[in-house]
C-alpha cells in the first residue's frame, strides 16, 4: 500500500497505558497460520499481546499507547500474506453473544439440576418398588425439590420472559404452555412432597427445561455463527475514502471516519465511497450498482453522486451529505419502511403449530381433571392425572421440532457459501414458485468482459491487455484481466481519450475509437452488440476493436434451465435500459421480463405476482433491489451487493456461480420436509401419550421415558438435513476467510 | 441408611463444584474459540524461538 490508512478511529484506548485493535483477517486457512500470524505481531517492539481468534478469524491486538502506529500491524500482516481489515463489533452482535453466554449458563445449570435429581429419582422408584422407608423417601423427595426449585428459578428466565412478552402482547407462543406446565407440576411436586406421597415431578420438570434449552441454544448458534461472518465480510469490504484536510493535504480514511461536510477526492476508478455533492471536476460515473442501469452518467459541478458509484474518467472533489430530501437514498429510505411495514408476518410453523396447541392441551388436561371427579375420585388425584397430562404433553419434542433441523440445514447452507440472515428463512423459501431475478450483478457478473475476444488476433489482445494496465478507466480493467507480463514503460494517459506508448518503434494506442483513428471500423463493430462499449486499439497499421460490457454468471444458463425444469417460473426485473436486458433474457430463454424499472416498479410488479397468488423468491444486489428484497416473499443477495441491500435479503451467497440460488430452494425444501415430519412425530406422541395420560397410567417414570425418548427421535430426523451435501461445484472453492466453522459453540 | 444423610449431600456438593468449574471457564473465555482450542494445542508456543 503506497498510501497509509489512518485507523485510528478503531483504536480503543484503555486507560492502563494501552491501546487495542481488533482486525478481521483474511487468508487464514490452516492452523499454522495462527502461530505466524500471533509470532509475526509479536515481534514488533511495543505489542503487548496479540491472541487470534481461530473461529471468528479475528485478531485482538494490544500495544503500549505511542509505541506503533496500527498501520504498522496492518503492513506487517500483509508482509506475511493475509489482508487485515478494522473491525467494530455491531452492537447486534455483542447482544448475540451475550444472550449465547446466558443461554449456555441456564444450559449449564438445567443440566446438574436434571443429572442430580435423576439420581435421587431413580433411587425412589426402585425404592417405591422394594424396601425404602417413608423417611428416606422424603429426605429424597426434599432434596430433589431443594435443586428444583432454584435451578428452575434460574434456567426457566429464557422461557418466562418470552412467555411474558408474549401475553403482553395478546398473544400465546410456544412458551406459554411451556411455563404453565413447568409452575403447575412444580406446585404439585412441592405439595405431594410435603404430603409424604409417592410420587413428585421435579425430575420430569427438569429435564423438559434442560431439552427445551438445548433447542434454544443451537437456534442462537446458528445464528450467532452467521452474524460472526457477516460482520468479518462487512469489515472486508469497509471502504476508503481520501479526506482533503483544511491546510489542503489528502488523507486516506476508512469511510466510517467521514463526517457531514467533509470534502473527498474520488480519483478515476475509484468507487466513490459516500453520498454527496459535486463541488469540482467534471466526469462520467457508472451507477449500475445504484440503479442497475449500466450506461454512465456525466457529472458535474453540484450533481448529486451515490455511495457505490464507480468514478469512470475525471478526477471528481466531492462534498459529503447526508441523504437530503428528494434524492434517491431518499426515496430508497422510503420505500424500504412500506415495504417492511407492509410486509405479510410470515407466522412461523412453529408458533402456527402453538397456536392450535396451547388450547388444545389445556382443554385435555381440564377435561381429565372434570373426568376423574365425575366418576368419583378424590380431587386430589383428579389434580395429579391433570398435571400429568400436563407434563406428558409439554411440547418438548415440538420444540426441538424445528430449531434442530435449521441448525443442520443451515450447517448445510454454510458449505455450499450460503448465509442466512433470519432463522425462518426455510419455511418461506419451500413454498416459494416464482423466481424474480435481477439483471446486473445478479445474473451477470459485477465486471466487464470483453465479449468477442475470439475475433481478435491472440498477440494483438496480449499487447492491449498489457497497455491496459496502464490505464485507470474502469473499461480498462476487463482488458487488462487478459494480460500476460506486465504493463509498458513510458505510457501516456490522456484522460477522457485513452492511453499510448511507444512499443517497438511503433506507437500504440488504446481507447475511443476517436482517439485510435478508427471510427469508422468501430461503428461497424458497435452496431452487432448495442448493449457493449467499444474500445478501440491500434499497434501502428493493426487495428483491433473490442466490445466490452457484463458477462453473464458463468453456470447462469445451466441454474436457470434447471431451475425452469424443477416447476420454477423466473423472471427478470431490471433497472436497466429495455435494451440491455433483452440479449439477456433470450440468451437465458427467459420469456417474463421487463427493463428501466425503478424501485417502485420494481415493487407494484411484485405486488402484482402477490396478488396473483405467487410465492416470489427476489434474487437482487443493487440499491435499487433493496425495497423489493423487503417486500418480496423472500429474498437472496449475491456477496458483492450494496450493504443497504444485503441487509434487507434472507440470505446472503458467494462466488461467482448462480448455483447457489438453487441449492439454497433444494435444502429449504428438503429442510421444511424433515420440518414437518418432526411435528408429525411429536403429533403422534402425544395422540399416544395423551390417552395413557388421562387414564392416569403415567408415572414420573414413563413420563421421563417418554419425553426423552420422543427428543431424541426428532433430533435423530433432523440429523437427516445434514444428508448428502448439496452438489459444490468443483474447482470454486470458498475463499478461505468464510470457511464456515464446523463448531458453532 | 444414616449414612445417606451426609453421602448424599457430598454428592451434590461435588456436582456443584463441577458446575462451578464449568461457569468459571464459560467466564475466563474457554469457549470463545473452540476450533483455535483444538489446533492450539499442537503447537510448540513455549518452545518459540
Amino acid at each position: 500500500m503506497t498510501e497509509a490508512l489512518d485507523l485510528s478511529i478503531y483504536v480503543k484506548h484503555q486507560g492502563d497505558g494501552t491501546s487495542h485493535l481488533d482486525l478481521a483477517i483474511e487468508g487464514i486457512d490452516c492452523a499454522a497460520c495462527i502461530d505466524e500470524i500471533e509470532g509475526g505481531v509479536c515481534r514488533l517492539p511495543g505489542i503487548v499481546d496479540a491472541r487470534l481468534n481461530y473461529t471468528n478469524h479475528r485478531l485482538a491486538v494490544e500495544w503500549r499507547e505511542g509505541a506503533l502506529s496500527p498501520t504498522q500491524v496492518v503492513d506487517e500482516l500483509e508482509r506475511l500474506g493475509y489482508r487485515a481489515h478494522p473491525f467494530r463489533s455491531g452492537l447486534m452482535e455483542e447482544e448475540e453473544e451475550r444472550r449465547a453466554k446466558w443461554l449456555l449458563k441456564c444450559l449449564a445449570v438445567a443440566g446438574f439440576a436434571s443429572m442430580n435429581i435423576m439420581l435421587l429419582a431413580v433411587s425412589v422408584w426402585s425404592g417405591n418398588v422394594t424396601d425404602i422407608t417413608p423417611e428416606t423417601r422424603d429426605f429424597f423427595h426434599w432434596l430433589a425439590a431443594l435443586i428444583a426449585l432454584p435451578a428452575v428459578a434460574y434456567a426457566g428466565q429464557p422461557f418466562f420472559q418470552s412467555a411474558m412478552n408474549a401475553l403482553r402482547n395478546r398473544r400465546t407462543n410456544m412458551d406459554v404452555p411451556i411455563v404453565i406446565g413447568i409452575l403447575l407440576a412444580l406446585t404439585v411436586s412441592v405439595v405431594e412432597t410435603i404430603n409424604s406421597a409417592e410420587h413428585t415431578y421435579f425430575d420430569s420438570v427438569v429435564m423438559l427445561l434442560f431439552f427445551l434449552l438445548c433447542g434454544r441454544y443451537l437456534d442462537q448458534a446458528m445464528r450467532r455463527r452467521t452474524r460472526a461472518v457477516a460482520g468479518n465480510l462487512a469489515s472486508f469490504r469497509a471502504e476508503v475514502a481520501h479526506r482533503i484536510e483544511e491546510s489542503g493535504e489528502v488523507v486516506l480514511v476508512p469511510t466510517a471516519a467521514l463526517k457531514t461536510g467533509d470534502r473527498v477526492l474520488v480519483r478515476p476508478g475509484e468507487r466513490i465511497a459516500v453520498d454527496g455533492v459535486v463541488v469540482a471536476g467534471r466526469s462520467e460515473i457508472d451507477e449500475s450498482l445504484v440503479t442497475g442501469e449500466t450506461a454512465h452518467r456525466p457529472v458535474q459541478a453540484d450533481s448529486q453522486v451515490y455511495a457505490g458509484s464507480l468514478n469512470a474518467n475525471g478526477t471528481l472533489t466531492v462534498t459529503v451529505t447526508a441523504a437530503g430530501k428528494g434524492t434517491l437514498l431518499d426515496e430508497v429510505e422510503r420505500l424500504l419502511e412500506n415495504a417492511a411495514a407492509a410486509k405479510s408476518r410470515y407466522v412461523r410453523l412453529a408458533d402456527r403449530v402453538a397456536k392450535v396447541y396451547a388450547p388444545v392441551v389445556h382443554a385435555a388436561a381440564a377435561l381429565t381433571a372434570l373426568t376423574w371427579i365425575a366418576t368419583g375420585a378424590s380431587v386430589h388425584d383428579a389434580l395429579i392425572t391433570a398435571v400429568a397430562v400436563l407434563i406428558i404433553t409439554c411440547p418438548c419434542a415440538l420444540a426441538l421440532a424445528v430449531p434442530v433441523v435449521q441448525v443442520v440445514a443451515s450447517g448445510a447452507l454454510f458449505r455450499a457459501g450460503i448465509f442466512l440472515n433470519t432463522g425462518d428463512v426455510f419455511e418461506r423459501l419451500a413454498t416459494v414458485d416464482t423466481i424474480v431475478f435481477d439483471k446486473t450483478g445478479t445474473l451477470t457478473m459485477p465486471g466487464m468482459r470483453i465479449v468477442n475476444a475470439g475475433d481478435i488476433d491472440p498477440a494483438l489482445l496480449g499487447a492491449a491487455g498489457r497497455l491496459a494496465l496502464s490505464s485507470h478507466h474502469p473499461l480498462a480493467t476487463a482488458i487488462a484481466s487478459i494480460a500476460q507480463g506486465s504493463p509498458y514503460d513510458g505510457v501516456v494517459e490522456e484522460p477522457g481519450q485513452g492511453v499510448r506508448a511507444m512499443v517497438d518503434g511503433q506507437e500504440m494506442r488504446l481507447g475511443r475509437p476517436a482517439f485510435c483513428g478508427i471510427d469508422d471500423c468501430a461503428a461497424q463493430v458497435a452496431a452487432s452488440d448495442p448493449a457493449a462499449s467499444a474500445i478501440a486499439f491500434s499497434w501502428g497499421g493493426r487495428r483491433a476493436v473490442l466490445l466490452v460490457r457484463q458477462a453473464l454468471r458463468p453456470d447462469a444458463v445451466a441454474v436457470v434451465r434447471s431451475l425452469r425444469d424443477d416447476g420454477f417460473d423466473c423472471r427478470i426485473l431490471s433497472g436497466d435500459r429495455p435494451e440491455a436486458v433483452a440479449p439477456v433474457a433470450a440468451a437465458l430463454g427467459i420469456d417474463w421480463w421487463r427493463g428501466g424499472c425503478k424501485p417502485t416498479d420494481k415493487i407494484d410488479a411484485l405486488e402484482a405476482f402477490k396478488a396473483e397468488g405467487r410465492k416470489v423468491l427476489m434474487v437482487g444486489d443493487g440499491l435499487n433491489d433493496a425495497p423489493a428484497l423487503a417486500a418480496s416473499h423472500v429474498s437472496l443477495s449475491p456477496i458483492g451487493a450494496a450493504d443497504l441491500t444485503q441487509a434487507q435479503a434472507d440470505a446472503v451467497f458467494l462466488g461467482e456461480m448462480l448455483r447457489p440460488v438453487q441449492d439454497t430452494v433444494e435444502i429449504a425444501r428438503r429442510a421444511h420436509r424433515l420440518m414437518r415430519q418432526n411435528l408429525c412425530i411429536a403429533l403422534v406422541y402425544n395422540l399416544i401419550a395423551v390417552p395413557l395420560a388421562f387414564l392416569g397410567y403415567v408415572t414420573p417414570l414413563v413420563a421421563a421415558l417418554a419425553m426423552s425418548g420422543s427428543s431424541t427421535l426428532v433430533t435423530l430426523n433432523a440429523l437427516r438435513a445434514h444428508g448428502r451435501g448439496p452438489a459444490v461445484p468443483q474447482g470454486e472453492p470458498i475463499p478461505s476467510p468464510l470457511r464456515p466453522a464446523a463448531q458453532g459453540a | 441408611m444414616d449414612v445417606l444423610i451426609y453421602l448424599v449431600p457430598m454428592a451434590l456438593l461435588l456436582g456443584l463444584c463441577g458446575l462451578a468449574a464449568f461457569m468459571w471457564s464459560l467466564k475466563s473465555g474457554q469457549y470463545d474459540d473452540v476450533q483455535g482450542a483444538a489446533v492450539r494445542v499442537l503447537s510448540d508456543d513455549d518452545v518459540r524461538t
